[in-house]
């Protein structure tokens, strides 16, 4: 069959209707996979409450509550961990700015009590081998790497080079303090959840 | 060799995107860190070349020649942003670890060049073929880049160690070691092939 002309009707009509159906279709696979999408994110979001923070009967994602913690520009997410109606630990959505790529942001569980349960990376752009290292290394029982079972109000939260208690990654000092500020923030955010005496602990 | 094999084998080896053509080169580099990613890359790449060129071919006839170019680029970002929703909905931690280069496949030359250069001239059963011959010589590059930056770099190939880590060398993880690999391999396969 021969090629169209290039006339100026020929050549509106064509790409209008190609546009047209692109966007129908779109719309419509959008319509199929925007129910599954929101699924997924969620499930994600459960499942790393899940890992970090203690046992709870609840649903923290219904409960969550938004905190600013000071020195903080923007909004930290608490999931209460509540087992009945005692509060037994929270999983916080906490972030730094300071990372060696700009942003990351960590999932950080804590006891009732603020000692460190576990945490999860969410989202860096941290140097691969490097940096993106810290996703192992703060629960790793190397040393003094681990963040775990620390306790911010006990703990000095920094680097050994800063004079603190914690091991930071071998030539990657910059995502270390990012992450650790990430953690003082998400314990700063827990203790607010705390002193709103909204469950009994 | 039957006429439709020929066309798939010379996607693979006298067409290489990769290594012959030097196409796509941007998620090449980018997304070879490990064996897992590349592969799922070129995989990605495969199903919306396959359907792109198809499409192209098919409508050929319908597209003015001076409108081609963005009628092409319509067909390809649709499928694109298709399985980039497919993706999110069905494999998101797939999706997490590929990021910003699944929307990036619509401006990979490999599909507008293969569209330009064989689906507006082929049946649409030739460019099926072509597709799916381009997109496998693509996820085999790819995936042979990731296993050795994997390799070199953490000492682990799809995530199975095979040495320890420590002896890795982190600059092939990195973006240098992507042009050091992709330059020796080239290197390699141009000999070979003498």
């Amino acid at each position: 069959m021969k090629q169209l002309k290039s006339s100026a009707i020929n050549m509106i009509l064509v790409l209008g209707a190609f546009t047209l159906l692109a966007g129908l279709l779109l719309g419509w696979v959008n319509k199929l996979t925007s129910a599954p999408i929101e699924e997924a994110a969620a499930r994600a979001l459960v499942d790393a409450i899940g890992e970090v923070a203690p046992a709870f009967t609840n649903n923290p994602v219904d409960d969550v509550m938004v905190f600013v913690p000071e020195n903080s520009g923007r909004e930290v997410k608490v999931y209460p961990a509540l087992n009945g109606d005692r509060l037994v630990g929270a999983a916080v959505e906490s972030y730094s700015l300071e990372g060696f790529s700009g942003e990351i942001t960590v999932m950080f569980g804590f006891e009732a009590s603020g000692t460190v349960t576990g945490y999860r990376v969410l989202s860096h752009a941290e140097t691969p081998g490097l940096g993106a290292n810290m996703d192992k290394w703060f629960s790793s029982p190397v040393g003094h790497r681990s963040v775990i079972g620390l306790n911010p109000e006990r703990n000095n939260i920094s680097v050994s080079k800063d004079g603190g208690d914690i091991d930071g990654i071998t030539a990657a000092t910059i995502t270390s303090r990012a992450f650790l500020d990430a953690l003082r923030r998400a314990h700063e955010a827990y203790v607010m959840l705390l002193n709103t005496k909204k469950y009994k602990v | 060799m039957n006429g439709k094999m020929r066309i798939v084998v010379d996607g693979i080896i006298r067409n290489n995107p990769t290594f012959a053509l030097l196409l796509g080169m941007c998620p090449t580099l980018g997304t070879t860190g490990s064996a897992l990613t590349g592969m799922s890359m070129g995989l990605a790449t495969l199903s919306v070349l396959v359907c792109s060129n198809m499409s192209v071919s098919a409508l050929k006839s319908i597209v003015p020649a001076k409108v081609r170019i963005p009628a092409y680029i319509v067909v390809i970002a649709t499928f694109v942003t298709v399985l980039q929703m497919v993706m999110k909905a069905y494999l998101p931690a797939l999706d997490q670890l590929l990021g910003i280069f699944i929307p990036l496949i619509v401006v990979n030359c490999i599909l507008l060049g293969r569209a330009e250069a064989y689906a507006s001239r082929h049946s649409v059963v030739d460019s099926f073929f072509d597709g799916l011959g381009i997109g496998v010589g693509f996820t085999i590059a790819l995936t042979l880049l990731g296993v050795v930056r994997e390799l070199l770099g953490t000492g682990r190939v799809f995530g199975l160690a095979v040495y320890p880590e420590q002896y890795g060398s982190l600059l092939f993880i990195l973006a240098p070691g992507a042009f050091i690999v992709l330059g020796l391999l080239i290197g390699l396969i141009n000999s070979v092939r003498r």
